[in-house]
């Protein structure tokens, strides 16, 4: 009795001692991220945000877990708690419809940071751990816009077309903000070097269907559209560019190996910076901001490499220097100065920034002579249809 | 020695049935072969030590807490399916519909839900959830029925093809309905009023689930063995004329299985939509509409044994799930090693039913 008496009293003490000796908690957490993606690879808008993980977490020396394929429904929500389960604390999910799930699970889950790109709810949700960001892609889509007027100056001064067929085509996935913004905001890019250039758009609704894509393209360009950009996540638009060497402009990514003829030049979202930012302020035990825009300065908004091949001449010269323009703000985007309604100036715009689920708009979002885009919250909220832009859908 | 004549090194040939303990040991031969090829596959591909494989799939359902009430919930809704195409296989009815059946039901409610929330006081809301969705359930499987016993067409394609008509319906509804604007999907239903949610056990979302499917499994095994109705369903399994001979009518039997079969998809439905997930999408099944048809077939159309056959089918799935997140692989890796698991275990019933004897004399003289 004694002696197991003794026993247990040694091993008492060894382990109060290990207790003692074990290094102080300090204010810095190890973070462990887990993110979830909508598709795989094959997606271009998803390999966007696999490769910033990747690059994020590889920088911050951070331990990560992927999910891939998770729809958007509750598949989301069990994906969040396995990844918890495995001892993340960090939680990233890419897709719009992933929100609701990932909402209900931040609220049962506070001591994890649960971050949501293009998500809408974040600033009116109430809760400290759950964040949304985006970036200022409004400002890369004029770019993308300026190298696309380039490019029609280019044809009309060759004699390929009249300046009144200067007309460019557009490929969108939903009629909905992110959309138009950014419809709008290239359409605006183009007009900025080309001024008689007209847009026409079409709609696949679907966020990843290539033939829809491609079906898509192919009506553009046989209403006599001469170049085209699109806002879906696969390769469908661009291989039928290509197939009648008809100039585009991408997203997302570098199409300049699948189309080397005529990919001009592709604006994207790099997350990394985003990732970063959030995963050190969980690390540090920082708050993260509800809402997170990054911009052209913070590296968000990327331009890829120009395709010498299918770009207008001095196009590398033109971007430079009109991102120097836009990121000093002597240029603003939706300067509304350069785009009417019905023939009218806006000078007031509620926009629906409070997404409460009633889609009633509550914000004036002109002031100053622009249209304040992604500064009330990060997701784009312009869905305005502005002049020169027609809906073939519609 | 001249005399060459072509004899096959081995032929196939149906058994006598077998003891029982055989086929469980061919059983559980298919099993560990599942395992080992699984374990084998992985390594290869991963590079990893095969016992941190099987410890990966062990972990998939029993490494947490949560994890093992997501086994039950999963096991729970995948036999509640089985349950409720057994009694149209006793039949020899193959309703290969319950996906979109289960579906039509998780639409049914998802409508209460949505449309009845600032009607309808949330007792009543709930209580329309449950006569639509198992309605829309029997309704789903009686239409397929009404034409077999009427006009004999085949049940097989018809249920298969509602159940795309199920699904291009909840498409269409998920934009109808979507929230927030401009996802294409429902989200979560009445996130803050919480109309139209089923009641939960303190602390425990899975187990109301369990507890009704416990529940409809009882009922199922007593209807099937111990009731009239039952038994005019195995007769009318075995021969369709003896059962017209003994004066069964074999049309209303027919169309009264199969409205049982799709209103407890219907439930399936319900549960799903109404007390865990909250929410609509067009997988919402999941699959387990098809998955039920193997669920049912391994366990001989026996409700208790389709207890334990849908905990290996789960126990398999989660475990090929947590491998490819745990390996870092995509989620395909996933789907490949349930497929090589499935083809094991649906191989090992042939061997059940037949055997291969190795052609003798083929090498002998006299």
């Amino acid at each position: 009795m004694k002696k197991i008496f003794s026993l247990l009293l040694a091993l008492t003490m060894i382990f109060a001692l290990a207790a003692v000796s074990a290094p102080a908690a300090s204010a810095e957490t190890t973070v462990k991220a887990g993110f979830i993606f909508l598709h795989d690879e094959n997606s271009t808008y998803d390999l966007n945000f696999i490769n910033a993980a990747k690059e994020a977490c590889e920088k911050l020396g951070v331990e990560y877990l992927f999910k891939t394929g998770i729809p958007e429904g509750q598949e989301c929500a069990d994906a969040a708690e396995e990844l918890i389960d495995e001892g993340c604390n960090f939680i990233f999910a890419d897709s719009f419809g992933h929100e609701p799930f990932l909402l209900q699970v931040a609220k049962d889950y506070p001591e994890v940071q649960f971050c949501h790109a293009t998500g809408t709810q974040a600033h009116t949700a109430g809760l400290d751990n759950y964040h949304n960001g985006f970036a200022s892609i409004y400002e890369g889509r004029f770019l993308g816009g300026v190298a696309a007027g380039l490019k029609l100056n280019e044809m009309i001064e060759a004699g390929a077309i009249t300046p009144e067929q200067a007309k460019v085509g557009y490929v969108g996935a939903f009629p909905y903000a992110e959309v138009k913004s950014g419809y709008t905001s290239f359409f605006l890019g183009v007009r900025y070097i080309c001024p008689s250039a007209t847009m026409e758009v079409t709609f696949t609704n679907s966020w990843y269907d290539p033939t829809l894509e491609k079906e898509g393209a192919t009506k553009l360009i046989n209403n006599g559209c001469v170049l085209i950009s699109e806002h879906a996540d696969s390769m469908g638009a661009p291989t039928e560019c290509e197939a009648n060497n008809v100039p585009f402009v991408f997203y997302n990514g570098s199409a300049a190996d699948a189309c080397p003829g005529t990919f001009i030049v592709a604006s994207r979202i790099d997350w990394a910076p985003y990732m970063e930012h959030a995963m050190t302020c969980t690390a540090n035990g920082e708050a993260i901001e509800a809402d997170w825009t990054g911009t052209l300065a913070t590296g968000s908004v990327k331009m890829t490499e120009i395709n010498e091949n299918a770009a207008a001449a001095g196009t590398a010269e033109k971007l430079e220097e009109v991102e120097a323009k836009l990121a000093s703000g002597e240029l603003k985007v939706f300067d509304t100065a350069t785009w009417t309604v019905g023939g009218q100036t806006l000078t007031e715009y509620l926009a629906d920034v409070d997404d409460m689920g009633d889609f009633v708009p509550e914000t004036n979002v002109i002031a100053d002579g622009y249209f304040h885009e992604s500064e009330y919250r990060s997701a784009p909220y312009f869905d305005i249809d502005i002049d020169g832009i027609t809906n073939i859908d519609a | 020695m001249n005399n060459k004549t072509k004899t096959p090194l081995f032929h196939v040939s149906r058994r006598a049935a077998l003891p029982w303990y055989k086929t469980w040991a061919i059983r559980g031969a298919a099993l560990l072969l599942a395992l080992v090829l699984s374990g084998i596959i992985t390594s290869l591909v991963t590079g990893e030590d095969p016992f941190a494989v099987y410890g990966a799939i062990w972990k998939g359902s029993f490494g947490t807490t949560r994890k093992f009430w997501v086994l039950l919930q999963n096991i729970a809704m995948l036999l509640c399916v089985s349950l409720a195409v057994t009694p149209a296989f006793r039949m020899r009815c193959w309703n290969l519909g319950a996906e979109g059946q289960a579906l039509i039901g998780g639409l049914a409610s998802a409508a209460c839900m949505i449309t009845l929330a600032d009607k309808l006081p949330n007792w009543a809301v709930i209580l329309c959830m449950i006569v639509t969705s198992l309605l829309a359930g029997a309704i789903w499987a009686g239409i397929p029925a009404f034409f077999k016993a009427r006009f004999n067409t085949n049940e097989t394609l018809f249920t298969l093809m509602m159940n795309y008509v199920a699904t291009q319906l909840v498409a269409y509804y998920c934009v109808v309905w979507e929230s927030p604007k401009g996802s294409g999907t429902i989200g979560i239903i009445n996130p803050k009023t919480q109309i139209g949610w089923l009641p939960q056990f303190p602390s425990q979302k899975y187990l109301l689930n369990v507890v009704v499917v416990a529940v409809v499994c009882v009922l199922v095994y007593i209807y099937l063995n111990y009731s009239k109705h039952g038994y005019e369903i195995a007769v009318v399994g075995e021969s369709e004329r003896t059962a017209r001979y003994v004066g069964i009518k074999v049309e209303k039997v027919i169309i009264r299985t199969m409205l049982l079969s799709g209103a407890i998809c219907g439930l399936a439905g319900l549960l799903l939509v109404g007390s865990t997930n909250h929410t609509l999408t067009t997988t919402i099944v999941d699959g387990r509409g098809f998955t039920a048809v193997m669920v049912s077939w391994l366990a001989k159309f026996n409700p208790v044994w389709m207890i334990l056959t849908s905990f290996l089918l789960v126990f398999l799935g989660r475990g090929a799930g947590e491998i490819a997140t745990k390996f870092g692989l995509n989620r395909s890796f996933g789907d490949i090693l349930t497929g090589i698991i499935l083809f094991c275990i649906i191989g090992s019933e042939f061997f059940i039913n037949y055997e291969i004897k190795l052609t003798r004399g083929a090498g002998k003289e006299g």
